[in-house]
């Protein structure tokens, strides 16, 4: 570990220094950024700098760098800014490098002919939504490991963390228990440590008591975590609502920043200075609020995150490609083991348990005009009531980085807001559930969903998840006209009978097992694995999507073949939409056994499992037929 | 100077502007030029000779006298700039502007090259002598194209006492691109110019014309930017063209022009004017000289009107995966409450950056610049949706190569093939419902019969798809509602009628109503996607009927009482009744549409599972290729969506064939031909709406060749498609014929004469009963059962028993039936 860490601790310092030796020649932005670039790519260098997601503000250190992991949740309108300005004292006039910067310090002469306008544009980021605690609490291990820079002491707030978080961590300690976790889970009432960051559930669509607190749009209910104010200068057009970044800038927490809202205004003051009034108080709240609770970045850097598994290294180098090829020898194996496991979470239905895992890896890969390849929703009906879902969700929240669950209750459906929606009083983006990370696990229960009458926004949340399972999209609601953002979201629905919702494939869950104390036996299914087992889950689910695939003009011709062969016995029985489906698992099944091309015995086996999931559904069917 | 406003001619720049934009002028001025001037130019020094007003005194000549001079705060401060004489101090000025500059005076406007003199001169030669004989605005309705346009435009100013002149930049550039130049660059100098000079033409014209105040020259269509995304530092202080939509307008606000201020002493009053929002209060009585007696009187004091709109970018001008960005307009003067929220509309104006001005006291400032727009003038672009035609306001501006690309693809022989494939390719086949699609997206030539009586000719193709569940309909849909500009995607099942044509609302704030327009009003000239055609209520559909022959929607509501012109396509899906396709049924029996609809139809496809090896063979392969190929891969074999998307927006602006001779004899030929299949069998087997539908077909088949002309192959193409569409949809299941009256009329030929045989054995049935005046109903229907050697279902047996009842041979009462 180098002994200066200066570039963490005063990069404003570097940026000035190189500014000076420039010359006004502007080459030298270009070298800032790669100085930062060329110090991050240094190994290990990226752990050094502090994260916003783990360290509490008020620990870390004004102008210093750091980094923060998330989702660019709103894009503000491109404002113009000094770029280079020169101060007002003729004694000491000197021209000063704005970038990087909220105010300007000294003196501006307004006037200097030396003045140099630019453009930036701000991005309203939230930490990843429905983040895994576990996610959470490995990441921030890692940060505490290394020796941050700041003077901020991360023992201390470890210990809270474990407060909440450490049956996570530790189940085998056997501290771990079903009703400890629903307590941390986000449906909980929550503790009020974090109050001040924590989003108001956004239900409440326009709290009248916004000015003493403040919303921070996040896209999901009892989220916390520190909302950011990105300054981006450099490749605008790179970016896109709804990526996943993790940025590294230059922290701003200036007092100045904060707009003090006057509920009355001076009529004088809008008499004559109309430019400023012009703002209503929601929007400077949303656009300008107190750099204490939304801390503004300056953006040096980012990166965007193919996943925010902290399990597996996050760039794409030649450690990770290292990392692949070691892990595919085990590939087979911790397949088998997590199978298993999820046979035993899905009361031994081993079909069902090959299901939910090729759903876990599943990802939208590409999209031919409107149509997205790769997305399998899967619908599990038949699931055993009381809270057996609720368990559900908590497995599966342990084994994927980012998940959410979505109780269908009649009152949700018709309270709560899913597809986000502009405002434009605030002039800004109003989050809503469905405005999720890619690859984000959506759990929909649609067995809390009883009868009654969906009222019109009810109407238009079961229309928007529908669209999102058939198109992988969100129409977001701009008012005069929608706009359409492509998503890449895992939708997996539990339910009594089929959904209501369009699904890419339904599977009845047969239990083999009944047993008598739900709870108790999930719990014990937990505590059976190891923390080493759980992450090798982790890490084998994460890896499996991001594997690249092909066919071979053999097997197409095989398949071909097959869908003729079939066809010929009954032309009703297998229509280009199961041949849809059927690829689809083929190209699931290999690559979660770590192959990268479709065999024949893929194909076939692929073939089979449908086959077996047909079957049930049938006899499903014959079933209800009988007793209209 | 007496009366500082009394002219607005041009204004000093202000000095607090962000300099970005001097760049041009700093190299040009030498630097100890720059010292020597002061910020605040003292009024009478030597520099302010050349001042035009005191040139001019005023407006020139007569009748002028009688014309107030009208503040223009969109300029910004309305005070004199300085000008400056470039003579002496550069004499190595740059080449254009020395060379012109040489024989005149040397004197321009401080802090740009703009002579006044000159550029009034060459702005008065462009009045008088453009003219632009292609011109097809709107605007210049009824002019002669022959004559200079805006002289024209001046006598109308004269006749209609509104005064205000619109100036075509593009008018401006093609007559002189410096003049041009000058007016994008530095607009707060040359457009009071351009005041100045118009005002004195006007006045030598017409000297007796009383105005409101002087005319006012607003530009507009400045060809800089078009985008707000594209708008950059560069661009402060210059006048720009961007398009956008409203999205709120603030309520009127008054902004301080000029302040009053009288001595609390000796009643001495004094006027100040207004300097970027803010007031230097006299501390000195000039009077008296008592210190600080000045108050500010509100009620003298002059005020203008402004207004606060924001602007957002309109959807189509921006990248995907990102959000519109929005821009502050302010409005001010007559301009105030010209647009609402959701119009559309392009913006002239000076775009604008302010230093945000925090608190005095504290050093450190915010670095960052307010940006806005002070308009000069609006153009709404979806104003002319109420009445008449809007073929310019979504014209998209093709560039050389890209029209020159379209054209190779158009020559190229296999290009009605080429584009049908391209179209959604991930659907397998259905060759010929793509071709429908694709028709349907070119659409055919408007026309208008208006002076007949019969009104406007429908252009627009309709297409229904029947089909089982499943056979990506739905697909089809979205890829038609993401491929045109004016889409609407609605399901059957979620949409009401409101939903479908428009609603009167009533604004909760200003108590206004306001007309809320539906998917059918908001495809206009586009594609309105209807899914799930079946599942909508029979209220909602009947809506359809007007639109889908008359292309309007009539609103009788809440006081309003209009006509919104509704020319959309209708492609519509629906599913069968049943759950699958019933092969022995008729299209009308399995998807139960009331047949009126039906009928406006122009093309009724049925997708259905084929069953057959090869196509399974294929269908396979597409799926399997779908599944494995890269992006590359793809893109080689299809034509670019992109590509499509400009193809059919070129052909839909540019190309409007006519039918040629032999074009209309085939035509002919082949209704008549149509006609004759039925007459031999009784029945009627063609209408003219049959007709108006190849028309139409063979219109936009010859769009897809970009061909002036609908030749006989186009015809034939039509045709070959309808016999399709027909053969598909309006065979007699019962007899394996085409029937068109299937269709029109909800029935086939057969079926209706089977309908009278069952009547007529119910009859005879009765009859040879005897004397009996009532039965049991279900004992009679028990009997004609019994009786019929074919099956009688108990809908025939209704259906009988109505037809007798209209002959007045019986009545049916509950469930006893009497004779009469």
């Amino acid at each position: 570990m180098p002994s200066s860490h200066d570039w963490i601790n005063k990069p404003l310092g570097v940026v000035e220094a190189m500014f000076a030796q420039s010359n006004s020649n502007p080459e030298w932005e270009a070298k800032v950024l790669e100085y930062f670039k060329g110090q991050l790519k240094e190994k290990e260098s990226h752990s050094w700098v502090p994260s916003l997601n783990d360290v509490p503000l008020h620990y870390l250190k004004p102008n210093s760098l750091v980094k923060f992991r998330c989702l660019v949740q709103d894009m503000f309108d491109p404002e113009f800014y000094m770029g280079v300005y020169e101060t007002v004292d003729p004694s000491t006039k000197v021209l000063r490098c704005g970038k990087y910067k909220d105010v300007t310090e000294c003196g501006v002469d307004l006037n200097s002919r030396n003045t140099v306008t630019a453009e930036r544009q701000t991005f309203y980021c939230v930490p990843i939504p429905g983040e895994s605690p576990w996610a959470k609490e490995i990441s921030f291990l890692s940060a505490a490991r290394v020796v941050p820079s700041t003077s901020y002491v991360p023992s201390r707030q470890k210990r809270s963390y474990e407060e909440d978080d450490d049956m996570d961590t530790q189940p085998q300690k056997t501290k771990w228990s079903l009703t400890e976790l629903q307590s941390s889970s986000p449906h909980g009432n929550g503790d009020s440590k974090r109050q001040e960051t924590e989003a108001p559930s956004s239900q409440t669509t326009a709290p009248s008591d916004c000015s003493s607190h403040l919303d921070l749009n996040f896209p999901l209910p009892g989220e916390r975590g520190p909302a950011c104010l990105v300054k981006v200068y450099e490749g605008l057009d790179s970016f896109k609502l709804n990526d996943t970044l993790e940025i590294y800038g230059i922290l701003s927490v200036n007092p100045v920043l904060t707009v003090i809202v006057y509920p009355y205004r001076d009529p004088s003051l809008l008499l004559l200075n109309p430019t400023e009034s012009m703002e209503t108080p929601e929007e400077q709240r949303a656009h300008d609020p107190p750099a204490s609770l939304v801390p503004r970045l300056h953006m040096l850097y980012a990166r965007p995150l193919q996943h925010n598994n902290p399990l597996l290294p996050s760039a794409p180098t030649e450690d990770q490609s290292a990392f692949v090829s070691s892990f595919l020898v085990e590939m087979a194996s911790v397949r088998a083991e997590l199978l298993a496991y999820l046979t035993h979470v899905l009361l031994g239905d081993g079909l069902a348990a090959e299901y939910l895992l090729l759903h876990l890896i599943s990802n939208v890969y590409t999209r031919r005009d409107v149509l997205p390849l790769g997305k399998f929703t899967l619908n599990l009906s038949g699931c055993p009531l009381n809270s057996y879902t609720e368990r559900l969700y908590q497995i599966v929240q342990q084994l994927v980085p980012c998940s959410y669950r979505l109780s269908m209750s009649l009152h949700t459906m018709n309270s709560m807001r899913l597809v986000p929606k502009k405002d434009y009083v605030a002039n800004r983006l109003v989050s809503g559930a469905l405005q999720l990370a890619r690859n984000t696990s959506l759990f929909l229960d649609e067995t809390q969903l009883e009868q009654g009458q969906l009222d019109s926004s009810g109407v238009r949340n079961i229309t928007a998840l529908g669209n999102l399972i058939s198109w992988q999209k969100v129409d977001y609601d701009f008012s005069y006209h929608q706009m359409e953002f492509p998503c890449n979201i895992n939708v997996l629905v539990t339910s009594e009978g089929r959904s209501l919702l369009p699904s890419d494939c339904q599977v009845p869950l047969q239990p083999q097992v009944t047993p008598p104390n739900m709870e108790e036996y999930l719990t014990t299914i937990h505590m059976a694995q190891f923390t080493s087992q759980i992450n090798k889950f982790r890490v084998y689910l994460s890896l499996a999507r991001t594997l690249d695939y092909s066919i071979s003009d053999e097997v197409t011709k095989a398949v071909e073949d097959d869908f003729v062969d079939m066809r010929k016995d009954d032309p009703q029985s297998v229509t280009a939409e199961d041949l849809h489906r059927m690829l689809v698992v083929a190209r699931l099944l290999s690559l979660s056994l770590g192959q990268t091309t479709l065999s024949r015995d893929g194909w076939m086996r692929a073939k089979h499992i449908d086959m077996l999931r047909r079957s049930r559904t049938e006899q499903q069917k014959s079933l209800n037929g009988n007793e209209p | 100077m007496s009366s500082p406003t009394s002219t607005p001619v041009g204004s000093k720049r202000s000095r607090d502007d962000i300099p970005v934009t001097r760049k041009l002028y700093r190299n040009r001025l030498s630097e100890s030029y720059l010292q020597i001037l002061p910020s605040e130019v003292d009024m009478s020094s030597p520099l302010m000779y050349g001042t035009p007003s005191s040139r001019l005194e005023g407006t020139p000549r007569s009748g002028v006298r009688g014309t107030p001079v009208r503040q223009r705060p969109d300029l910004g401060s309305a005070r004199k700039a300085p000008q400056v004489d470039l003579h002496t101090e550069l004499p190595s000025a740059d080449g254009a502007v020395a060379s012109e500059q040489a024989a005149g005076q040397k004197l321009v406007i401080w802090g740009t090259d703009v002579n006044v003199g000159t550029c009034k001169e060459k702005f008065q030669r462009f009045l008088q002598r453009f003219i632009d004989p292609t011109s097809n605005e709107d605007e210049n309705a009824g002019l002669d194209l022959n004559e200079p346009l805006y002289m024209q435009k001046l006598e109308e100013i004269s006749v209609i006492g509104d005064p205000v002149l619109n100036v075509n930049c593009s008018h401006v550039q093609s007559f002189d691109a410096d003049l041009y130049r000058q007016l994008i660059s530095y607009p707060q100098e040359v457009i009071p110019t351009f005041d100045m000079a118009v005002n004195e033409l006007f006045f030598e014209r017409f000297p007796d014309s009383i105005l409101e105040h002087q005319i006012q020259v607003r530009p507009y269509n400045a060809l800089k930017t078009r985008n707000m995304r594209s708008l950059n530092p560069e661009d402060i202080d210059q006048m720009i063209t961007i398009s956008g939509m409203v999205i709120r307008t603030s309520q009127l606000i008054p902004e301080m022009q000029e302040a009053f201020f009288q001595c609390q002493v000796c009643a001495f009053s004094t006027r100040v004017e207004v300097d970027r929002g803010r007031i230097a209060e006299p501390a000195v009585c000039r009077n008296c000289n008592t210190t600080h007696s000045l108050a500010l009187i509100h009620n003298r004091s002059a005020f203008s009107d402004k207004q606060m709109i924001k602007v957002q970018e309109s959807p189509d001008d921006m990248p995907a995966g990102q959000t519109p960005h929005t821009t502050i307009v302010y409005a001010h003067n007559d301009l105030v409450d010209k647009v609402q929220p959701g119009d559309r509309i392009n913006i002239t104006g000076i775009y604008r950056a302010v230093p945000m001005r925090e608190n005095p006291r504290q050093s450190t400032v915010k670095s960052v610049y307010k940006t806005h727009i002070d308009v000069i003038h609006f153009r709404k672009t979806d104003e002319k949706r109420l009445h008449g035609l809007d073929e310019d306001s979504d014209q998209k501006l093709f560039t050389e190569e890209r029209v020159q690309t379209l054209k190779e693809l158009a020559a190229k022989p296999d290009v009605y093939e080429r584009l049908s494939s391209a179209l959604a390719p991930s659907i397998y086949e259905q060759e010929d419902i793509k071709k429908g699609i694709l028709l349907q997206l070119f659409g055919g030539t408007r026309k208008d019969f208006s002076q007949t009586g019969r009104g406007n000719f429908r252009a627009e193709v309709n297409i229904l798809l029947c089909g089982d569940p499943g056979t990506s309909k739905s697909q089809l849909l979205q890829y038609v509602f993401n491929l045109v500009p004016r889409g609407q995607y609605t399901s059957g099942k979620g949409s009401s009628a409101v939903g479908l044509t428009a609603y009167v609302m009533k604004d909760p704030e200003t108590k206004q109503l306001v007309l809320q327009t539906g998917a059918l009003v908001l495809s206009d000239n586009g594609i309105c996607c209807i899914d799930e055609f079946d599942k909508m209520s029979d209220s909602t559909r009947s809506v359809l009927h007007e639109v889908m022959e008359q292309q309007t929607i009539s609103i009788a509501k809440a006081g309003i009482i209009c006509q919104l012109n509704a020319r959309t396509s209708v492609l519509a899906a629906a599913n069968p009744v049943e759950s699958q396709w019933n092969p022995k049924k008729t299209t009308i029996e399995n998807i139960q549409l009331p047949h009126t609809l039906l009928s406006r139809f122009d093309l009724i496809f049925l997708m259905l599972d084929p069953q057959d090896e090869a196509y399974d063979r294929r269908l396979a392969h597409h799926l399997v290729a779908l599944y494995y190929q890269s992006e590359e891969q793809i893109e080689e074999e299809f034509l670019d969506m992109a590509v499509l998307k400009d193809y059919i927006a070129y052909a839909r602006t540019y190309i409007n064939p006519r039918l040629n001779e032999e074009a209309s004899q085939a035509l002919i030929e082949a209704y008549v031909d149509m006609r004759k299949i039925g007459s031999g069998r009784g029945m009627v087997s063609a209408y003219p709406r049959q007709l108006e539908s190849l028309i139409r077909l063979a219109e936009a088949h010859a769009k897809v060749r970009f061909s002036d002309k609908v030749e006989t192959v186009d015809v034939e193409e039509a045709k070959r498609l309808h016999r399709e569409a027909l053969k598909q949809s309006a065979t007699d299941p019962r007899t394996g014929f085409v029937d068109i009256s299937i269709l029109t009329t909800g029935m086939s030929a057969t079926a209706r004469k089977r309908k009278e045989e069952v009547a007529q054995a119910l009859k005879k049935m009765i009859q040879s009963r005897g004397k009996t005046p009532a039965m049991k109903y279900q004992q009679l229907f028990d009997d004609l059962r019994g009786q019929s050697k074919a099956a009688i279902t108990k809908d025939m047996f209704e259906e009988a028993l109505r037809a007798l009842a209209d002959e007045d041979y019986l009545t049916v009462t509950g469930k006893t039936v009497r004779l009469l």
